[in-house]
């Protein structure tokens, strides 16, 4: 029974309190860790969405200066799209039986991945050398804040990708690895859609205005 | 109720579900200290938010000092008063009733409630209480800190709190901010386990209708924060990096001592927005499971099942969804749009229907039942009156024209205390009552525990009626000293040392309690097994207090809900839930 039409079963009714209503669920023990997934990447939501509605909030001020727009971060975004390419093409392999294509779908998922880190690094420190910095300019404030948090969401899934990797080099079987490596294509899917969302946000410049307007906030 | 009709069919085959890994401790460390056992995580919690506790329970007797006989006490002067009143809010709201109703009941009764050995991630478990346990050190760390701990208030709101003037600017605010942001983060993989354990690890027959409301209310609730957390967290760091790096997320421009400040441009009201979202919230993850546990303890004690069991259930997801979208009515006086206001005096009134909903259903249960006055039941009998009492100021407050003056007066301190404060502390110490036996094989104290009731009850109404009528005067909350005001009578301050007197005799209470739980542990009477006769999985262990892994061999197997108290034509008055028609209790052993 799907979890909203549980919630209509009358349990004081005699027909309904005896082991007729016994659940018959045998669950393999990933569905605990897909579960958790998706809550956790429901929090996950919910702090970036956080993040954009006090953004938006604030370019709706008078005296809002819209930041610089690295170029660099059109090339972090290629990088990350093909790094989430990269763990699909692992899933894919993990699901037919072929190591080496998990092997190589890993690797270059690590080594986009890692890209996309560098990238932002390096992004970080051409804004903080150039003249627009300012601290208190909220634009750049929110720059560094956002970036900084996606980052660390992407490390949380780093640790995932190399407690998989280590198994994987170690020669595990796909089988054992095919349910770690969908959830963790998932997040790779999830931080990539966040990234989008942040991305257009921040190189928005003053073009929201209509979107702004549509939910009130201008 | 007619006889449950039971024929043959009606036989479950045992558990199918693979049995867990359980982790066994190897010694003294791993089994009591960095424990996976939900069970001795759920009294570490408890312990750990008791211990904190008992600090904002001494912080409110100094507020009550000083507000009761103002320059009498040379030790408080005004920066320690804001710093007595930011920690004992903070701490009795997230690090004492957060903690205890979620990671405490929480992480002791969902796995034994719902028929598991453990929590999913027993690890996880662990890690997030040793993570509250640093956030409550650091937040203590700040009272030992040049400046000491932070006098913003427990809203914190910015500009002042990290501005020249606010006590604990230097170091206060900073553990502060990050102990919240600790709490999150262990709160969240806690929280986690929690859902996923009553979602994943229910046993067999063990359906969402026939959970205890018990672990309904805890469930809804550990949603809520999981959703409502993230808010303060971002807030929490942006105020952050407002104080240390000089960021201007929520500082305006604006003068300090003469001297234009380098802050511009930031808005104080966001940090209100995100505050509120996270804050509102946070009531009804107090609220939720003190509405869960106080139905069971209901039903259990007057030998009754629990009236629309099913509406019961449906309130409380109703409560959680509109709980999300009334977070502004803490925000009147901050010049909002007043459609805004309009909105959000329509969405906090509408929250009183499924709230009203559950009271009368408590009612009903009590209705025509075999009330047994035993403590839980005493202590239940106290919430409903308690909760309807500060319910129905919430509904003054929640209309803008009649908050509009209340507002940041006593009158709102005495309303969430009486509806936030003492209500779910009733229900808390009713469940303690219900459920030390289950924890230690032995009675509470059956005599301390009436002296505890009716001091705290009766006291906790000489305390807080009065004050409505400070706060009706005009008597604003958070000032040190009132000094000479027209508006206030020579009256209110004799009110006030009554108030302060009152409050320092049920302050005794509680260390009577404290007495209780400490003496009965080896000298209470030993109790029989289900001493309540309660229907419910986590009395049907075979040992009590119940051993690593909960259950005996097999787990056990479902076959009614929790309530069948008092059924026609059965001679006991209860039938637990893992006894199926005319059989015997399957994992009992």
């Amino acid at each position: 029974m799907s979890f909203f039409s549980e919630l209509t079963a009358k349990p004081w009714l005699p027909e309904q309190a005896t082991a007729g209503g016994l659940n018959v669920r045998a669950l393999p023990p990933m569905n605990v860790g897909r579960t958790a997934l998706k809550f956790f990447l429901g929090v996950a939501s919910v702090l970036f969405f956080m993040l954009i509605v006090a953004y938006a909030g604030r370019m709706a001020f008078e005296d809002w200066r819209p930041g610089p727009t690295p170029w660099l971060l059109w090339q972090n975004t290629i990088m990350l799209i093909l790094s989430s390419m990269a763990l699909q093409w692992a899933h894919y392999s993990a699901t037919s039986g072929d190591i080496n294509g998990v092997r190589v779908g890993l690797f270059a998922a690590g080594a986009f991945t890692f890209g996309f880190l560098t990238g932002q690094v390096i992004a970080w420190q051409q804004l903080g050398t150039s003249g627009y910095f300012e601290a208190t300019n909220p634009a750049i404030a929110f720059f560094y804040m956002i970036t900084g948090l996606h980052v660390l969401h992407l490390a949380g899934g780093v640790v995932g990708w190399t407690a998989i990797s280590s198994k994987v080099w170690s020669g595990a079987r796909t089988a054992e690895v095919r349910e770690s490596i969908a959830l963790c294509t998932i997040y790779w899917h999830f931080l990539l859609v966040v990234w989008l969302v942040l991305f257009a946000l921040l190189f928005s410049s003053d073009n929201l205005d209509v979107l702004l307007a549509i939910c009130g906030i201008k | 109720m007619a006889d449950i009709g039971h024929d043959a069919a009606d036989y479950a085959p045992p558990a199918e579900l693979e049995e867990v890994d359980l982790y066994h401790a190897k010694s003294w460390i791993t089994k009591y200290v960095f424990s996976q056992d939900a069970k001795v995580i759920g009294i570490q919690y408890a312990l750990t938010a008791t211990a904190i506790g008992l600090v904002a329970l001494v912080l409110s007797w100094l507020i009550r000092l000083q507000l009761g006989f103002p320059d009498t006490f040379n030790f408080i002067d005004a920066a320690g008063y804001y710093q007595f009143v930011t920690m004992h809010g903070m701490i009795m709201v997230v690090y004492l009733l957060t903690a205890l109703f979620l990671g405490g009941f929480g992480n002791y009764l969902i796995p034994l409630m719902v028929g598991a050995r453990d929590m999913v991630f027993p690890y996880v478990n662990m890690l997030s209480f040793w993570i509250y346990f640093l956030a409550v050190l650091v937040l203590v760390s700040s009272w030992f800190l040049p400046g000491g701990p932070t006098g913003a208030g427990w809203t914190l709101y910015p500009p002042q709190a990290i501005m020249q003037g606010t006590p604990g600017r230097e170091w206060g605010i900073i553990m502060m901010l990050l102990s919240l942001a600790l709490f999150i983060i262990g709160f969240t993989m806690g929280g986690l386990n929690y859902v996923v354990t009553i979602l994943q690890a229910r046993t067999r027959g063990m359906t969402l209708m026939r959970m205890p409301l018990t672990v309904w209310g805890i469930f809804v609730a550990t949603i809520l924060a999981l959703l409502a957390f993230p808010a303060l967290f971002v807030g929490a760091i942006m105020m952050l990096l407002d104080r240390v790096l000089g960021t201007s997320f929520f500082m305006p421009h604006i003068v300090e001592l003469g001297e234009h400040l380098k802050y511009g441009g930031g808005s104080p009201i966001l940090f209100q927005h995100l505050f509120w979202f996270f804050g509102h919230p946070e009531v009804y993850i107090v609220a939720l499971p003190a509405f869960g546990i106080v139905s069971d303890l209901i039903s259990t004690h007057a030998r009754k099942n629990v009236f629309g069991y099913r509406m019961m259930v449906w309130a409380l997801v109703a409560i959680g969804g509109l709980s999300f979208i009334v977070w502004a009515h803490h925000m009147y006086v901050s010049g909002m749009n007043p459609y805004f206001g309009f909105f959000f005096a329509t969405t906090t009134l509408i929250i009183a229907i499924p709230t009203a909903l559950k009271v009368y259903n408590w009612v009903l249960t009590l209705w025509k039942g075999n009330i047994r006055l035993t403590l839980p039941m005493l202590f239940s009998l106290g919430f409903i009156v308690t909760f309807v009492n500060g319910g129905i100021t919430g509904l003054f407050l929640g209309n803008v024209v009649v908050d509009v003056p209340l507002s940041d007066t006593l009158f709102v301190v005495a309303h969430f205390h009486m509806v936030m404060g003492v209500a779910p502390i009733m229900v808390i110490f009713g469940a303690i009552y219900h459920w030390y036996p289950l924890m230690t094989g032995r009675m509470l104290h059956e005599g301390m525990g009436k002296f505890h009731f009716w001091i705290t009850f009766l006291g906790a109404y000489l305390i807080y009626f009065p004050m409505h009528y400070l706060g009706f005067l005009g008597m604003p909350r958070r000032y040190f000293e009132m000094g000479e005001t027209s508006f206030v009578p020579e009256s209110a301050a004799t009110l006030n040392e009554f108030i302060t007197v009152t409050a320092l005799i049920v302050g005794f209470a509680q260390m009577v309690f404290l007495f209780n739980l400490y003496w009965s542990r080896r000298n209470g009477i030993v109790a029989e097994k289900n001493p309540w006769h309660a229907n419910s999985l986590e009395w049907q262990t075979p040992e009590m207090p119940p051993g690593h892994g909960n259950f005996g061999k097999e787990l056990p197997v479902v076959y009614r809900w929790p309530y069948d108290y008092s059924v026609p034509g059965v001679e006991a008055d209860f039938i637990p839930q893992n006894v199926p028609a005319g059989g015997t209790a399957t994992g009992a052993e």
